[in-house]
């Protein structure tokens, strides 16, 4: 058993989980974190509290046990939530609606500021919303509509639509830079949108040769714009480098079943965490330096060995992430399972400073308030 | 068939009037839909009220917090099966305690939480309600202490007076609230309820408790302070078995007699006389059941009667003698009209150690089968039930197993619990789960790939290639061909790949252009899924190669299209349309040999088509007929010019 990671039961099924960002200035830990619900007759979005030590509710409860603030309903599935700034958090919902939720501090309670109702649509049904990502005021919605949107906090309408974007699902959105963002879909394509550029064609489009394996998220990484991470159907782990050509610069085998989610430490790159369905919750770490020693506290460690080596395209070493060292004679890299035991799909995490929290199919949010890194 | 134990109970259907009419119903997984018929009790038929009612038997799945109960328990369910089979059973006993603790705790947490809610809502019907669940967790926790004591804990004479004991304390817990109020009190000998509080202590067999007590008693009263120093010696040497110690039963049993005997030799010495209560703690010590009895409302139930009978009577009692103590103890405490409650029956049946009695009993009264599925489970891994075979033909826990996942299964959310629940159910579980699987509704991609990753996982084909054509049509139905593509090549379903080649086909012919080109380009293997698909991904490779003006290679694959026999029948024509500008190039494309097959095909077309279709109208014909004859002429010119081109001799 992971020291310092314990189950809360929600009596809910929860699709995504976010921390709060917090300032950047401040060396504070996150202490608030929202998650939304799916396959609820009644779903709702509810934040969280894990208040400081000691401080936190009754006797016997544990240390950072997470408290409920504030819930609200929710109409549809959530299937993906981001905080756009300390107060709003933009959700994507199955109904294909996209809504601004007001988080009211000092009443704690959550109201719904902003709606677009069917912001994704097929001309009869419904297509759900599966993706967001968030650059304040600017929200980049995708769908299984193969629809782009981009909205504008505070504005009413719609500030530009491609239409027709993807004959397939797009399951997940990035931004590259503050003009372009990078899409993945269910044939296995990731394609890079700008948006100076009128008209509908993307600007590149990579996937991988062999099987069109369907692509599920997608993060970039915090420094360096041109790497992004992939995860989709078969579990597979590929790091792309977006400026060289049509192939992932490493495959890495990471889990058995689909991956949900996969995000880059946002201050420590060097540290990758990925979600699936298989229930496991994997912690990546690269170090260049294969002289480290592991410094990883209990856990099981595998040591993955990365495939397909591309050698850097030469310029400054010092410059290049350790994640595109092809070669795995000078890089290391580890891999630690960080929960407890097999549980049912592990739907989100999310990670910020030394905290990370994430959902499952077991109903069940897991908070870590120490993570190695 | 067998009788029925209990009266059946009635719900009423608001707004039918059974007496006027005939209702109808129909079973469904866990709950049944009624409607009023047309059909009179007498007489004719009428029409009635148009609606449906469903009648829901298992309110517990949708309590919010007795979810949480059915989420941790299956966790450790999940966690039981994997525990190997070829360890011995002495080893896994401490192993199946501590998971029997572990159910055990899960359900106190849920209870400490009902409780909470219930005190503060402000909903009185909620509130009711909330208590209800709570005082059935009880029960339920009650008799699941008792089956780990008696059961699978399984402690021998000796050691299982004292773990009756902890039973009956950790359920009896208003002593301590009691004493704490009477010692924070200003004069604790003086409150009214000191007396109580002490007897209750020595009626639950704690004497180092009792003992504190009293000695504020003791200083109270100075003078009869050898008294109270009789007592609290006699407390204090009552022989508590040890089973870690050495000390076998027999050695107990006789210490034990020794001290009884001194106790009695007080009594009868009248040592105790002046004070009725220290008389009374006396008389319980030795065992009197009349003075017991007295205090009936300190023990509150028979089972605590037993027990504290059984303390100070029979401590060395074997688990096979339980039962007639257990009945003698029942009938003394309760009164012979009042009928024994459920409970009472269960836990009598539990002393008899009639498991299956005790399976069964719970079974009916109570309204889900959460706890007689991880009960009868758990005891199976004790190897303690013995194969019971069923009318039915699989094992009792087997049945109950498949009941409680099949109620989980019409549960929007939950059904993925029972997915694990079946599993684990050799015998039946893949079938129900076979025919379960396919009925969740599946409102988005992402909760069909969680179903089809279920069944991919247990080699359930049929299953996965109906969700994904369920998936794929209403992609197709919304015009999202690469969904409809990506879902096809998921269940390696080849004719449905071509009917989505078909549908691009369709739309180029129609516009004269193909839509979504960045599915068609980029197809890559899944091309070979099937002809017709491999056919599009050629023929847009024939209009790239157009496209880039590489008219040599652009004119072979046409060819190979139609020679190869990839490209259907309805198609040559429009293959051969296509050919129409390559050969009107100036320069010579197509070879003499390659002209000559093409000629070869356009025979074999319009050989099909010398019949006259009388449906098609004339103007279609004629326009058909002058392509057939452009393209002859074509042909005709392209094979002299390329007779004459290869016949010349580079001089």
């Amino acid at each position: 058993m992971m020291e310092g990671i314990n189950a809360k039961y929600v009596s809910q099924k929860i699709s995504k989980t976010r921390w709060r960002p917090v300032s950047s200035s401040s060396l504070q830990q996150p202490d608030i974190f929202a998650t939304g619900s799916w396959d609820n007759e009644d779903n709702k979005i509810s934040i969280w509290s894990i208040g400081e030590n000691g401080i936190s509710g009754l006797d016997d409860e544990f240390e950072g046990d997470p408290q409920l603030v504030c819930e609200h309903k929710h109409n549809g599935d959530v299937l993906d939530l981001q905080f756009l700034d300390q107060d709003r958090i933009v959700t994507a919902s199955s109904t294909g609606a996209v809504i601004i939720f007001r988080h009211h501090h000092n009443s704690q309670t959550l109201s719904v500021s902003q709606l677009w109702e069917r912001a994704h649509h097929y001309p009869c049904d419904n297509a759900p919303c599966t993706g967001i990502v968030c650059n304040s005021p600017e929200i980049v919605t995708v769908g299984e509509d193969g629809r782009i949107i981009l909205f504008r906090a505070d504005q009413e309408g719609v500030l530009r639509t491609i239409e027709n974007a993807d004959s397939s699902t797009i399951h997940d959105v990035t931004f590259l830079r503050t003009t372009e963002i990078l899409t993945v879909n269910s044939i296995g394509q990731l394609k890079i949108w700008d948006f100076r550029q009128q008209g509908n064609e993307p600007s590149q489009i990579l996937s991988l040769t062999g099987d069109r394996v369907p692509l599920h998220c997608v993060d970039r990484h915090p420094n360096q714009q041109h790497i992004v991470a992939t995860g989709g159907q078969d579990g597979m782990l590929c790091i792309w480098d977006v400026r060289q050509g049509n192939m992932p610069f490493s495959l890495m085998e990471a889990h058995s079943a689909e991956m949900w989610e996969v995000h880059f430490h946002p201050s420590n790159p060097d540290h990758l965490f990925s979600c699936s369905e298989d229930g496991s919750l994997l912690h990546w770490e690269t170090s260049s330096n294969s002289d480290t020693p592991s410094f990883l506290q209990g856990g099981r460690n595998t040591s993955i060995v990365s495939r397909s080596a591309i050698a850097p395209a030469g310029g400054n070493q010092s410059l290049i992430s350790s994640w595109l060292t092809g070669d795995s004679s000078k890089g290391h890299l580890e891999t630690t399972h960080m929960l407890p035991s097999q549980t049912l799909s592990v739907n989100s995490l999310d990670v910020l400073g030394q905290c990370l929290v994430c959902g499952t199919d077991g109903e069940a949010i897991y908070v870590n308030r120490r993570v190695p890194i | 068939m067998e009788e029925v134990d209990v009266e059946p109970t009635t719900t009423p259907i608001p707004g039918f009037d059974s007496n006027q009419k005939h209702l109808g119903f129909v079973w469904g997984p866990g709950d049944i839909l009624v409607y009023e018929t047309i059909y009179k009790a007498s007489g004719g038929s009428a029409g009635g009220c148009p609606f449906v009612h469903e009648v829901r038997k298992d309110e517990d799945i949708y309590s919010p917090i007795l979810r949480k109960l059915f989420n941790e328990s299956h966790h450790i369910f999940v966690g039981l099966q994997r525990i190997r089979e070829d360890l011995p059973s002495k080893n896994k006993k401490p192993q199946f305690v501590s998971i029997s603790k572990n159910y055990r705790s899960v359900i106190r947490a849920c209870m400490e939480e009902l409780q909470q809610v219930a005190v503060s809502t402000q909903d009185a019907a909620l509130a009711t309600q909330y208590g209800n669940q709570v005082s059935i967790l009880l029960a339920v926790e009650l008799i699941w202490n008792l089956c780990e004591v008696l059961f699978i804990d399984a402690a021998p004479a000796g050691s299982l007076v004292l773990h009756l004991l902890d039973w009956v304390r950790l359920h009896k817990a208003d002593v301590d609230e009691k004493a704490r109020e009477v010692l924070a009190s200003e004069s604790p000998a003086e409150h009214q309820a000191y007396w109580d509080v002490v007897i209750s202590y020595v009626l639950q067999g704690r004497m180092d408790e009792a003992r504190q007590v009293l000695v504020k008693q003791a200083t109270l009263q100075p003078a009869a302070r050898a008294m109270f120093k009789l007592l609290d010696n006699l407390l204090m040497k009552m022989p508590i078995f040890n089973p870690g110690e050495t000390q076998t039963l027999t050695e107990f049993d006789v210490k034990w007699r020794h001290w009884r005997e001194e106790v009695d030799r007080c009594l009868q010495d009248q040592s105790f006389a002046s004070n009725p209560h220290l008389e009374d703690i006396c008389k319980i010590l030795v065992g009197d059941e009349d003075v017991l009895l007295e205090h009936k409302e300190l023990l509150s139930t028979w089972y605590h009667f037993l027990v504290t009978r059984l303390l100070f009577s029979h401590p060395t009692v074997k688990p096979t003698e339980l039962h007639y103590y257990a009945q003698s103890s029942m009938h003394m405490f309760l009164d012979t009209r009042s009928v024994p409650e459920p409970l009472d029956s269960i836990l009598l049946a539990a002393f008899e150690f009639d498991i299956h009695q005790v399976i069964k009993d719970c079974s009916i009264a109570l309204n889900n089968w959460w706890f007689v599925g991880h009960l009868t489970d758990l005891l199976d891994h004790c190897k303690l039930l013995q194969s019971h075979n069923l009318h039915f033909g699989s094992n009792l826990r087997e049945f109950l197993l498949l009941e409680y996942a099949s109620g989980l299964f019409t549960h929007h959310s939950l059904w993925q619990l029972a997915v694990d629940y079946f599993d684990h159910c050799p015998e039946f579980g893949r079938v129900y789960l076979e025919l379960q699987i396919e009925r969740v509704p599946l409102d988005t991609e992402r909760k069909a790939l969680k179903v089809i990753r279920i069944c991919e996982q247990r080699q359930m084909t049929e299953q996965v290639r109906s969700i994904c054509k369920i998936m794929a049509k209403k992609a197709l139905r919304n015009n999202r061909l690469g969904s409809a593509l990506s879902w096809s090549i998921r269940a390696k379903d080849a004719a449905f790949a071509t009917l989505i080649s078909e549908r691009f086909l369709q739309d180029y012919c129609a516009k004269g252009t193909f839509s979504d080109l960045d599915l068609i380009d980029n197809l890559g293997p899944a091309m070979l899924l099937s002809d017709r698909l491999t056919f599009l991904g050629k023929y847009r490779e024939f209009h790239r190669l157009y496209g880039e003006k590489r008219f040599s290679d652009a004119a072979k694959l046409l060819l190979s299209l139609m020679t190869a026999k990839i490209a259907p029948r309805s198609f040559w024509m429009t293959l051969l349309t296509d050919a129409l500008p390559l050969l009107e190039q100036k320069e010579v494309i197509f070879s003499a040999d390659q002209t000559h097959e093409l000629m070869f095909c356009l025979e074999e077309l319009t050989s099909e088509k010398s019949v006259p279709n009388p449906d098609r109208p004339m103007q279609d014909e004629d326009i058909e007929t002058t392509k057939i004859e452009l393209l002859r002429l074509a042909l005709a010119r392209n094979l002299a010019m390329a007779i004459v081109k290869e016949g010349t001799v580079e001089v």
